[in-house]
C-alpha cells in the first residue's frame, strides 16, 4: 500500500517537475511575454449597455477564471470605446496590432465597425472574434481565415423573430431599419424569412443611426397598413421606437411590433410595461439553466446587472481564444485560428457550438416572449422561452460566399 | 383622396404635426441658449446637459421622493436653475470679459463632465417616465393619432416661449436686462446691480433647458445622451434664427422642427442633417441669421 503511495507521489513529483521544466520552452512561444486581448466596442453611445463596459468586464472574468494566465505568460485584457465610428475603431486597433502587441480583438459591436476591423485584422494576419455586431457579411462575402463571429447575427434573428411571427399570423411586413451596413443586412435577412413563409414585405423607411425621434417614421409604418412593423435597429433607437409606437397607439390599431435585435439589456431598460408581449430571439438567457445562472450571478455581483448574450458571448468567446491558445502551445494567428476553427465550444454560452470553416459559431438560439409585469417574481425576471431553435437551423449551411474560408 | 407631393394629405398633416412637436423643443432650448449668448455672451455648450438633467431631476424626484411630474414641472427647473445660479457664480463669472471661445471650452468640458457622471451612474439605456395619467391616452385626430401628451408639449411651450418674450420685452426688468447688454457700465451706474442680473438671466436660461428635460422625459427615454443629441442641432437653430435674438430662435425652432418632419417623409437617409444644410445656406445668405441684426 504505502509503496503504491509512494509511486503515486513521485510520478506526481516527476510529472509537476516536467510541467515546470517544459513551462519556459512553451512560454516562449507566447511572442512578447504577454497574451492581450483587446476589446472594442461603444462605451458611450447607443450601444452602451448591449455590450460597453459590461462586456470588458466579461472578458476581465474569463481571464481571471482561465486562470490569468495561459502557456505560463499573463493574459492581459485592455479596452477602447471606437464610438460606432469605423475609422476610429480602425486606428485603434491599428495601434493595438502595431505597437502594444494585442493578439487579438474581440466584441466589436457595431457592423460596419466589425467590417472595418476584421478587415484590417486580416491584413494584419491577426484574430478577430466578434461578438456585438450582426451582419452575415463577417462571415459571407467579407469573411477572413483569422475571423469569428461568435453571439448571433442577422440570419439568426430572422429565422427566430421572423419566422415565429410569420407562422402567428403576420404575413405583411413594414420596415423602420438603421440606415448602415446592419441594419440593411438584417431587413434583408428578415425579408427573406418572410417571402419564404410566404408573407410579403409592404416597404420600408431608413432612419439615422440614434435617432430620438420616432414618430415620423412610425406614421408611415402605420399607413403602410403592415400587419407586423419590424424594427431592424438595436439598442436605444429600438427602445424609442418602440416606447413611441406605445404612445401613437400602434399596437392599440392592431400592428404588431417585432424588435429583431433585442436583448435583455433593452428590455431592462424599457421596463416591462412597455415590453410586454415582445417577441424576440437572444443566444443566452441567465435563468435558463443553472450554468448561465451561475455565470450571471458572478456577473451581477461585479457589475450590478445580469449579462446579455453579448456579455456573455464575451466571456465565451475569450475563453475558448484562451483555449485555443493552449492547446495549440503558441498565440501564433495561423495554430490559433486552427484551433479556434476545429474545437467544439463547450462552455455555458455555446453548449455543443461548433465553429463552421467561415468563422460563424454554431449554436442554439432561443425565441423568447417579454413577460408581463405581473408574471416577473424577481429582479430581472423578464424572459418565457418559447421555443429553442437549433443551431443549424438558425444559422444555415456555411456561406458559399465565403471564399477565403478553409 | 387629395394628395400633395405624391403623398396622401393626412399623411402630410400628420407629419406637420409631429414637425410641430419636435419644433417645440427646438424652440424652448434654443430660446434659453438666445437669452444665455444675448445677454451674456456665453456660447453655452452645456444646455443639452442641463435639459438632461431637468429629465433626470423629474425621474429622481418620482423616484427617490415619490414626486409626480405636475409638481416636478416647477421643481425640475427651479433645481436646474440653482445649478445655473452655481455655474455662473463660480465657473462663468471668472471668464467674463475674455474671448466667448473660453465661455465655450468651460461649458463643453461642464457637459462631458455631467454626461459622464450620469452615464456612469445610469448606463445609456435610458430610463421610463410614464406621462401623468391626465395627459395618457391619445386622441384619434382623423388623420392622426395624436397623443394627448405631445398635444401638451406645444401648448406648454407656446405659453413658455410666449411668456419668456413678454418678460423680455415688455418688462421693466426685461428693460433692464436689454439694458445691460447694450450698455452695462451706465446701468450700474444707474444703480442697477448688473452682475445679479446676469446671473438670474443664465439661471433662467437653465431653467428653461431644465423645463423641456421634464417635458421631453415622458417622450423620450430619460437618458445621459439625450442633451448630447439635441445640443448641436439646437446651436444650428439658433444660428439660423441668429445669435441672441429670442424671436429668431422661437421661430426657427418651430419651422425647422417642420422642416426636419417633412423631410423624413420625403428623404429619410438625409432627416439628420438637413438643419445644418439649412444652416449652412443661411450663413452664406444672410450671415447674421434670418431674424439677426447686422
Amino acid at each position: 500500500m504505502k509503496g503504491t503511495a509512494t509511486g503515486f507521489k513521485r510520478a506526481l513529483r516527476i510529472s509537476l517537475l516536467s510541467a515546470i521544466a517544459a513551462a519556459p520552452a512553451m512560454a516562449q512561444e507566447a511572442s512578447d511575454g504577454v497574451v492581450k486581448i483587446g476589446i472594442l466596442n461603444d462605451q458611450s453611445g447607443v450601444y452602451a449597455d448591449f455590450g460597453g463596459k459590461w462586456s470588458v468586464e466579461a472578458a476581465k472574468m474569463a481571464a481571471e477564471d482561465f486562470g490569468g494566465e495561459v502557456l505560463g505568460v499573463p493574459v492581459q485584457i485592455i479596452d477602447a470605446d471606437h464610438q460606432n465610428k469605423p475609422d476610429i475603431a480602425s486606428n485603434i486597433a491599428r495601434q493595438w496590432y502595431d505597437t502594444e502587441q494585442v493578439d487579438a480583438i474581440m466584441e466589436l459591436t457595431t457592423s460596419s465597425v466589425a467590417l472595418a476591423v476584421q478587415g484590417l485584422s486580416k491584413e494584419k494576419g491577426k484574430i478577430d472574434i466578434v461578438v456585438g455586431a450582426a451582419t452575415t457579411k463577417l462571415t459571407g462575402d467579407q469573411c477572413s481565415p483569422y475571423g469569428f463571429h461568435w453571439a448571433y447575427n442577422t440570419r439568426s434573428l430572422a429565422v427566430g423573430t421572423g419566422g415565429a411571427l410569420v407562422e402567428a399570423g403576420g404575413d405583411t411586413w413594414f420596415f423602420l431599419t438603421a440606415d448602415y451596413a446592419f441594419g440593411y443586412q438584417l431587413e434583408k435577412d428578415t425579408g427573406d424569412v418572410v417571402k419564404a413563409k410566404g408573407g410579403k414585405v409592404l416597404g420600408s423607411v431608413r432612419h439615422p443611426l440614434s435617432t430620438t425621434d420616432f414618430s415620423s417614421f412610425l406614421l408611415q409604418a402605420q399607413a403602410s397598413g403592415a400587419k407586423v412593423i419590424g424594427l431592424a435597429n438595436a439598442g436605444l433607437d429600438t427602445n424609442n421606437a418602440i416606447k413611441q409606437a406605445s404612445e401613437f397607439g400602434i399596437v392599440q390599431g392592431g400592428q404588431r411590433l417585432a424588435a429583431l435585435l433585442f436583448t435583455l439589456a433593452e428590455v431592462h431598460g424599457l421596463g416591462l410595461d412597455a415590453a410586454q408581449g415582445l417577441t424576440l430571439t437572444e443566444g443566452y438567457y441567465w435563468d435558463l439553466d443553472d450554468d448561465n445562472r451561475a455565470f450571471a450571478e458572478r456577473f451581477m455581483k461585479r457589475t450590478g446587472r445580469m449579462p446579455n448574450m453579448i456579455q456573455a458571448g464575451t466571456y465565451s468567446a475569450v475563453t475558448q481564444y484562451l483555449k485555443a491558445v493552449k492547446a495549440a502551445g503558441t498565440d501564433a494567428t495561423e495554430a490559433v485560428a486552427k484551433g479556434l476553427h476545429e474545437m467544439p465550444v463547450d462552455d455555458f454560452f455555446g453548449k455543443g457550438g461548433k465553429v463552421q470553416p467561415t468563422g460563424r459559431m454554431v449554436h442554439d438560439m432561443y425565441l423568447f416572449e417579454v413577460k408581463k409585469p405581473d408574471e416577473s417574481t424577481k429582479d430581472w425576471d423578464y424572459y418565457k422561452l418559447i421555443s429553442t431553435i437549433p443551431g443549424d437551423e438558425a444559422y444555415g449551411p456555411p456561406s458559399p460566399d465565403c471564399k477565403t474560408g478553409q | 383622396m387629395t394628395t400633395i407631393l405624391g403623398l396622401p394629405l393626412p399623411v402630410l398633416l400628420g407629419q406637420l404635426l409631429l414637425g410641430l412637436i419636435n419644433g417645440s423643443f427646438y424652440a424652448l432650448l434654443s430660446l434659453g441658449l438666445a437669452v444665455i449668448f444675448g445677454m451674456l455672451q456665453v456660447v453655452n455648450f452645456v444646455h443639452g446637459a442641463l435639459y438632461m438633467l431637468g429629465a433626470f431631476a423629474a425621474y429622481l424626484l418620482l423616484h427617490y421622493a415619490g414626486i409626480g411630474y405636475w409638481p416636478a414641472l416647477v421643481l425640475a427647473p427651479l433645481i436646474v436653475a440653482a445649478l445655473g445660479v452655481l455655474i455662473e457664480r463660480l465657473l462663468l463669472r471668472r471668464l467674463h470679459g475674455l474671448d466667448p471661445l473660453y465661455g465655450l471650452l468651460l461649458t463643453f468640458g461642464l457637459s462631458l463632465i455631467l454626461e459622464g457622471l450620469f452615464r456612469d451612474a445610469f448606463g445609456t439605456s435610458g430610463q421610463v417616465y410614464a406621462p401623468p395619467t391626465a395627459l395618457a391616452g391619445g386622441v384619434n385626430l382623423g388623420f392622426m393619432f395624436m397623443p394627448v401628451y405631445r398635444g401638451w408639449v406645444v401648448v406648454a411651450s407656446l405659453v413658455v416661449c410666449l411668456a419668456t418674450w413678454i418678460v423680455i420685452e415688455r418688462t421693466k426688468f426685461g428693460a433692464y436686462l436689454r439694458a445691460a447688454t447694450e450698455n452695462a457700465t451706465l446701468v450700474q451706474a444707474f444703480g442697477v446691480n448688473v452682475p445679479v442680473l446676469l446671473t438670474l438671466t443664465y439661471a433662467l436660461g437653465a431653467g428653461l433647458a431644465g423645463l423641456a428635460g421634464v417635458l421631453a422625459a415622458p417622450v423620450y427615454q430619460v437618458s445621459p445622451l439625450m442633451g448630447q443629441h439635441l445640443i448641436i442641432v439646437v446651436f444650428a437653430v439658433v444660428v439660423i434664427g441668429g445669435m441672441g435674438s429670442i424671436m429668431g430662435a422661437v421661430a426657427a425652432g418651430y419651422l425647422l422642427g417642420i422642416l426636419e418632419g417633412f423631410t423624413k417623409v420625403f428623404y429619410p437617409e438625409a432627416s439628420n442633417i438637413v438643419v445644418f444644410v439649412i444652416m449652412a445656406v443661411v450663413l452664406l445668405i444672410r450671415p447674421a441669421g434670418l431674424f439677426g441684426k447686422e
